[in-house]
């Protein structure tokens, strides 16, 4: 049996857009991406607007097409081609692969009780037979998230934005997924309620044997919830290792720039110092070579003609010709 | 230093099909001239509402106690805001002395209308400047605010402006009309936490350059800690705390305040267990009576706390808090 539930390997989606008469331009959302998320973990991935994070989401899905590589999905008791699956497998890999949305206000339907928007995927799926078994499994999976039976009968419009998150994380796990992505799913919460979702996501795991993908933009709620840590910068995988490894010596600048621009609360704590200038880059107009080197401040003519690979070091990857040479110069 | 903007005792209730929903009871704070003020507290606090009244835009619906008074100290004087009734008088606060800077930049601005025409149009409105100066005014704050190639995005429309560039639109044209008072309503919520910074940076750069005061809204309190003097917290309608920013984030004294700040994930720390704050914020049709936080509270410390609305203890000349645990110690 692997260790790994996801294995992608060069895994690229692109879209094509705006066909003019000849020429059609490709969007690159993500390109060559190769990723491992072991089985059991709780995966981070974090990048700007327009880095491809939500894409590459999906991508593991199979809710947008994989244009190429290959990811492979194994949870022991079956295994899957993500980039070939279609009829039965399809159908089967739905129930095993789950999403939580980001905005719980617009994700649940306002004419469903609650009990009939985590009852819908069972039915569509027809996973169970009968309204009892439903309602069981419906009871069971909304006891876990903390919703009684009295929630179960009333509207979404009853409830707080932290009560409806855990009314469509009950809604994703209620066909018994291995694997769920979530993606921005604290970020539309307030901070004294995000904390109580991230608590029980985490208690959903462990008890369940979840494996999470947790997509995010702030880094601070990444490195308290995730195990492993990607980073991605225009549709690439820029760096990507264990969290503690990341967070204590960061090698790619733009996770440097991103760990020194979250605000800090200590008023005195001016960190001016690795500030970005600049906006990322339109992904239908990439630069050339490394795709940070329009807002980096290290980039010498190699970072403009050459894209770095991934290298690995320590259980440590990360894509930059200068991160060794940069560590030595600058400490993190 | 003197004062810009006084209120005092507002209450705000709306009318509903569903009866009087209060959002905002009996706040009271004065900003000061050049003074940043953080207004913080999660969804439904009324804190919007709250900087809505400054400038009498709320919907047509609310209902302002007659105790509430709203005093802005302009040049020619004081004005009586919530007695302000026709466009005329209202142009005073809104766009005049008053700006505001909203939180989702493409909503605010007209996505038909270039960005310049927009500009042009509330300086021809708010000053007696021809169309011609006024161009050039809008040209030169969009270029101080950092915008590239200024006179070309001026003929530009909102669309064609990333997230970080159509916010700092919306600031040069707040600032252009030169308000006294700016207030900036979840600014940076919108933006990616690169982008936030630099804004963040050119708020503080305009704000030592034009001198006006400032509210900014959030509930972010790393964001407050970057850039206010002086933090008032909010909770379900009421100013629960209120002091300078280092004394209230170093040193919270409202169990509500203690409770956000520990709630937030700490990169200092990754060790350190999430504690939420227990429960959800109230539906304003239920107010709970007595404190307003007390359905929430792991510091209740007596049958007051249910029946009596705690009310203002001052714990120094500049901090004071809403709570019934520090009452006898100011008494």
């Amino acid at each position: 049996m692997s260790r790994s539930l996801i294995q992608a390997t060069g895994l690229s989606v692109h879209f094509p857009i705006g066909s003019g008469l000849f020429v059609k331009q490709l969007l690159k959302a993500v390109d060559n991406v190769s990723i491992e998320i072991e089985k059991g973990s709780f995966f981070g991935l974090v990048g700007e607007s327009g880095s491809g994070k939500t894409t590459l989401g999906r991508a593991l899905l199979n809710a947008v097409p994989i244009s190429s590589g290959t990811a492979h999905y194994d949870d022991g008791e079956v295994a899957y081609d993500l980039q070939e699956l279609d009829g039965a497998e399809l159908k089967d890999y739905r129930t095993r692969a789950q999403l939580i949305f980001q905005d719980p206000y617009a994700a649940l339907s306002p004419r469903m009780t609650v009990r009939d928007i985590i009852a819908e995927p069972l039915e569509v799926m027809g996973l169970t037979k009968g309204r009892a078994e439903t309602d069981e499994r419906v009871r069971e999976i909304a006891a876990r998230c903390r919703l009684n039976l009295e929630h179960l009968r009333r509207f979404p419009h009853a409830f707080s934005g932290g009560q409806r998150q855990r009314i469509s994380i009950a809604r994703a796990l209620v066909s018994g997924p291995k694997f769920v992505v979530a993606d921005e799913s604290v970020a539309a919460l307030d901070v004294s309620i995000q904390a109580d979702v991230l608590n029980l996501l985490k208690q959903l795991q462990d008890e369940l044997g979840l494996t999470f993908m947790f997509i995010s933009h702030d880094l601070s709620v990444v490195a308290h919830t995730c195990d492993h840590v990607a980073v991605m910068y225009l549709g690439r995988l820029i760096e990507t290792a264990p969290t503690r490894k990341l967070f204590e010596a960061p090698r790619h600048p733009y996770t440097k720039a991103l760990f020194s621009a979250i605000p800090s609360l200590d008023p005195d704590d001016d960190k001016t110092a690795q500030k970005l200038a600049g906006e990322i880059p339109s992904p239908t107009d990439q630069p050339p070579g490394c795709k940070f080197q329009t807002r980096c401040p290290h980039a010498i003519d190699i970072c403009k003609a050459e894209e770095p690979a991934l290298q690995t070091e320590d259980g440590h990857d990360v894509a930059c010709h200068r991160w060794k040479e940069l560590m030595s110069l600058v400490p993190a | 230093m003197t004062p810009l903007i006084e209120v005092e005792s507002l209450t705000l209730q709306f009318r509903t099909d569903e009866g009087l929903i209060t959002a905002v009871e009996d706040v009271s704070f004065t900003l000061m001239k050049g003074e940043v003020m953080g207004l913080v507290g999660e969804s439904g606090s009324g804190k919007s509402v709250t900087a809505k009244s400054l400038m009498h835009l709320n919907a047509r619906n609310a209902v302002y106690s007659p105790e509430s008074r709203i005093t802005l100290h302009t040049d020619t004087g004081p004005v009586d805001v919530l007695s302000l009734r026709t466009p005329r008088e209202l142009n005073v606060v809104r766009g005049g002395a008053i700006s505001m800077i909203f939180q989702e930049p493409m909503a605010s601005f007209a996505p038909a209308i270039t960005i310049g025409k927009q500009m042009v149009e509330q300086l021809l409105l708010h000053s007696d400047m021809s169309k011609g100066t006024a161009k050039s005014v809008s040209i030169e704050m969009l270029d101080r605010v950092g915008i590239s190639d200024a006179a070309r995005r001026f003929d530009q429309y909102a669309f064609e402006l990333s997230g970080g560039m159509r916010q700092r639109a919306m600031i040069a044209m707040a600032l252009s009309t030169n308000p006294s008072l700016l207030i900036a309503d979840e600014p940076t919520t919108a933006l990616d936490v690169t982008i936030q910074a630099q804004v963040i940076d050119l708020m503080k750069d305009l704000v030592s350059e034009f001198g006006m005061g400032i509210i900014f809204i959030t509930h972010d309190l790393g964001v407050v800690a970057q850039t206010a003097d002086r933090v008032n917290v909010m909770y379900l309608g009421r100013l629960v705390e209120e002091g300078p920013v280092r004394e209230v984030i170093r040193n919270p004294r409202h169990p509500y305040t203690q409770g956000l700040i520990a709630a937030l994930p700490k990169l200092e720390d990754l060790d350190a267990p999430l504690t939420p704050v227990p429960g959800d914020i109230p539906s304003p049709l239920e107010r709970p009576a007595g404190c307003v936080f007390n359905t929430r509270c792991s510091q209740v410390v007596g049958e007051e706390c249910m029946a009596l609305v705690p009310t203002n203890c001052r714990l120094d000349e500049t901090h004071s808090v809403a709570c019934h645990i520090y009452r006898e110690a100011a008494e």
